[in-house]
């Protein structure tokens, strides 16, 4: 039995949990800037990473407080993601280990947004595929081995989460966009705006979003149309091309199975679509698990402590760190 | 008017390519200041900048992690200041290293930064003109070697 103290701070969310055997969430908390803003009192600035340093003791002293007995090993993000925030959850995760003399885990943030899918009741198997969409990334990876990876396709230019949100603010619809967008599409015809398809046919595994975010601009300004029309239709584009670049990944590695991961995971018509499209198994990660937690960390430092990828107390944060 | 610069772009294979030849022109510490509302081209600028710097390496929207950086030697710093509220916020990134950078920086919603950004400076104004085409004014603040209107026309 082994557990893993979990701390990611790479970006808005401060995420701790500890998590028994990388499969069961033993604690864990995750504090946005939303519930910071009610919970700590005050205006902390959005992207400070003095957020982080207010609350990260508060949240690590509650969810060690709700598990008895010690951790094993602490795993922290060390990359990407904006730097002073990256510190915060490094160095206090760093500090634990050299007070507990317990091994220091660093994680890459899109491993662990891969490990989420760890934490179900049916993990998959090596080797996969994995599609890892959010505000920052947009990635198609071949996982062979655990903590072999290869990025066959990412960006080049926005992330679809990025997207989400900027569509949103053209269409006057609240932050983050994902979830609004997605309610605003409901009530639209996603084939009202045939919105164009970033590299749809290039053959290549790359993405591009700035055109698509172009075009929604284009049209709002040219036409009268509907929010929900607009939304329902840009949605449609967005997801379609996800589609289009995994089922080619699939085609070209013959890959057995995929993993979807990340903030954009949590989007229904991208969970039914790929579901019903594909022709091998797809591993999502519940909707709790989508966002930025620490227990996906703490899942990926598991596997890498069980198989001798642990870091020394000097790995320090990149925030431009590759996989 | 001098020190300033008016082109308009038609796509964006235009716009990175002025970026590109900005680039050129851009001595060690310059900070450039991008203006301009959604898809008016600005990382599409940038992405031309970095192809002087960094060749073919992949430039996308440092939008969520505020600051990408390019390249090793100059380095180039490409921040995007979109999710900042404003100034206020500018402190807790340590803003003064990147507006005295080792290399360059070039700032995507610059108008974020408020009074901070620092005097000497490039400001790029990118405004939609209908369909494809985007109106860029440069204006130099003291950054750019003489007669780079020239240079810059291409």
């Amino acid at each position: 039995m082994t557990r893993i103290l979990g701390i990611e701070s790479s970006c808005d969310e401060t995420g701790i949990a500890i998590v028994e055997d990388g499969r069961r969430i033993l604690a864990a908390e995750v504090a946005s800037q939303i519930k910071i803003h009610a919970e700590f009192g005050g205006v902390v600035p959005e992207i400070a990473s003095r957020q982080h340093i207010q609350c990260i003791s508060q949240i690590a002293e509650r969810v060690m407080g709700a598990v008895d007995g010690p951790v094993d090993a602490v795993a922290a993000t060390i990359g990407p993601g904006l730097m002073g925030s990256l510190l915060v959850g490094a160095n206090f995760a760093k500090a634990l280990c050299y007070a507990w003399k317990i091994p220091f885990i660093p994680v890459h943030h899109i491993e662990g947004h891969i490990f989420s899918v760890f934490l179900t009741d049916a993990p998959p198997t090596f080797p996969f595929l994995a599609l890892v969409v959010s505000g920052g990334h947009t990635c198609i990876i071949a996982c062979d081995a655990p903590h072999q990876y290869k990025t066959l396709g990412s960006t080049r230019d926005d992330a679809v989460g990025e997207s989400f949100d900027k569509v949103a603010r053209l269409l006057g619809l609240p932050y983050p966009g994902g979830p609004s967008i997605q309610e605003a599409a409901k009530e639209g015809n996603p084939k009202a705006i045939r919105f164009p398809r970033g590299l749809e046919k290039s053959g290549k595994l790359e993405f591009s979003y700035s055109g698509l975010k172009t075009a929604v601009l284009y049209e709002m300004r040219k036409n009268n149309a509907a929010v929900g029309d607009v939304a329902a239709s840009f949605q449609d584009a967005a997801i379609d091309v996800l589609l289009t670049k995994t089922k080619l990944a699939i085609e070209l590695t013959g890959s057995p199975r995929l993993v979807l991961a990340g903030g954009v995971a949590a989007n229904q018509l991208l969970r039914d679509r790929l579901t019903t499209e594909l022709d091998v198994p797809v591993h999502m990660p519940p909707m709790s698990l989508c966002v930025d937690n620490g227990a996906m960390i703490a899942a990926a430092g598991h596997s890498r402590l069980k198989h001798g990828f642990t870091g020394a107390l000097d790995a320090t944060p990149t925030p431009n760190l590759p996989l | 008017m001098p020190g300033v610069f008016k082109l308009d772009t038609d796509g964006p294979e235009q716009t990175e390519a002025l970026g590109y030849r900005l680039g050129a022109l851009l001595p060690y510490g310059a900070v450039v200041a991008l203006r301009g509302e959604l898809a008016a081209g600005k990382t599409c600028l940038v992405r031309g900048l970095a192809a002087h710097y960094a060749g073919a390496e992949l430039v996308s929207s440092p939008t969520f992690t505020i600051v990408n950086q390019y390249g090793e030697s100059p380095k180039l710093y490409h921040v995007d200041l979109y999710r900042l509220s404003g100034p206020d916020d500018l402190a807790d990134l340590g803003y003064e290293e990147l507006f005295e950078p080792d290399g360059v920086c070039v700032i995507e919603w610059a108008e974020r930064a408020g009074d901070l950004l620092p005097e000497r400076r490039l400001e790029v104004l990118l405004e939609h003109g209908g369909g494809d085409c985007r109106m860029i004014t440069i204006h130099d603040l003291g950054v750019l070697p003489e007669r780079w209107e020239e240079a810059l026309s291409g």
